[in-house]
């Protein structure tokens, strides 16, 4: 078992991309590894609940951790997330370097 | 906690867009940690050191250049490498070369250098582990 | 030996008139060079650059001309022939733009978007550009 995090600085109201990053976190988890998604930037856009943060809660109950940088959070005003999305702070990108998890950005 | 080796490189020039706010933020972590930390600044990236960059005021808040202190890459890529130091860790920040000739943008913060491609090769073979924040 | 590194490329046609190169190709090929072991997934648009007979004459700006302009479907010939790296292409995206595998450049592979995250084990190192 591998661990990744995978860190998306984009949103979907922009960038229809973002839903094949999402399946790519799914696919990982799916094959039996451990896999973040950390939402960065506009990324956490989607975590706001709307239209679009439904994909977030499905791929939180297929196994994949979901976090929203708490500082990117803030600074959009977003008062409350989506389901299955945790706030957390920029350490969790240090933490999972340090700890050789593969970390890609997107 | 035990001394980790990083590698980040970055692709964004100064001022355009947020992932160099979110970049600097991870590099002040681990600077914080003591970690070595190898950055690749490449392409745009190769002017974030630039040395010459110049705070300015800000007319349409009506603040002076003293008031406004606007942000330039350049110090903080100087407070990183002192962060670093401070506690135990160090930086090896490289310009890639001929990224920082079409630019211009050849004096940089001291303790950067100019680099190239082998340099990022060097990095990542000696790091515990890599990551690249590519531009858009 | 070097750390076995996957590249996913998906930012296609950014400053590759001013570059003359795609600099994310140009940076791995001269990576390799220096004793990198890179694979590349081309996916997105970036796709487009496996697509053969492709690229412009160089730019005429007054009386500036561009004599080297790039040519990506040669550069990704290069990096599979010369350099010796991998080159695959998403095969949905392929789809997704009506590019017809016939129109490839020799030599790249086809990977589905399902086969990717299977791919990812193979490496000690995988990056997204």
């Amino acid at each position: 078992m591998t661990q990744y995090l995978l860190i998306e600085s984009r949103d979907p109201f922009e960038s229809n991309d973002v839903s094949y990053y999402y399946d790519l976190a799914r696919g990982l988890a799916e094959s039996g590894n451990q896999v973040t998604l950390l939402l960065v930037q506009n990324g956490v856009l989607s975590a706001r609940p709307s239209a679009h943060s439904a994909a977030l809660g499905a791929l939180a109950r297929s196994g994949v951790t979901v976090l929203a940088d708490d500082f990117s959070v803030q600074e959009r005003g977003i008062a409350r997330l989506a389901e299955g999305v945790v706030a957390a702070p920029i350490d969790v990108v240090v933490d999972h370097l340090a700890a050789g998890h593969k970390t890609l950005w997107h | 906690m035990p001394k980790k080796t990083l590698t980040i490189a970055l692709m964004d020039p100064p001022y355009e867009s947020e992932n160099l706010t979110t970049a600097f933020r991870i590099l002040d972590i681990a600077a914080r940690r003591g970690y070595d930390i190898n950055v690749f600044a490449y392409e745009g990236a190769s002017g974030l050191a630039f040395v010459r960059q110049m705070p300015h005021p800000n007319p349409v808040h009506g603040k002076d250049v003293a008031e406004e202190n606007h942000p330039t890459t350049k110090d903080q890529v100087a407070a990183l490498l002192a962060a670093a130091e401070q506690n135990g860790g160090k930086v090896d920040w490289v310009n890639c070369g001929m990224c920082v000739d079409e630019r211009g943008v050849n004096e940089f913060v001291p303790g950067t250098r100019r680099g190239s491609p082998a340099d990022f090769h060097a990095f990542a073979e000696a790091s515990d582990n890599v990551l690249v924040i590519p531009t858009k | 030996m070097a750390k076995k590194t996957l590249n996913i490329v998906e930012s296609a046609y950014r400053a590759v008139m001013e570059e003359q190169d795609d600099t994310i190709l140009w940076l791995l090929a001269a990576m390799q060079g220096a004793g990198a072991e890179h694979t590349v997934v081309l996916r997105g648009n970036a796709v487009n650059y496996a697509v053969a007979s492709q690229g412009v004459p160089g730019l005429t700006i007054g009386k500036w001309k561009q004599t080297q302009a790039p040519k990506m479907d040669r550069d990704v010939l290069d990096l599979i022939e010369k350099r010796k790296i991998p080159v695959y292409v998403i095969v949905e995206d392929l789809a997704d733009r009506g590019i017809e595998r016939s129109e490839l450049v020799p030599g790249v592979q086809l990977l589905s978007r399902m086969e990717l995250p299977g791919l990812f084990t193979e490496f000690a190192l995988v990056t997204h550009w």
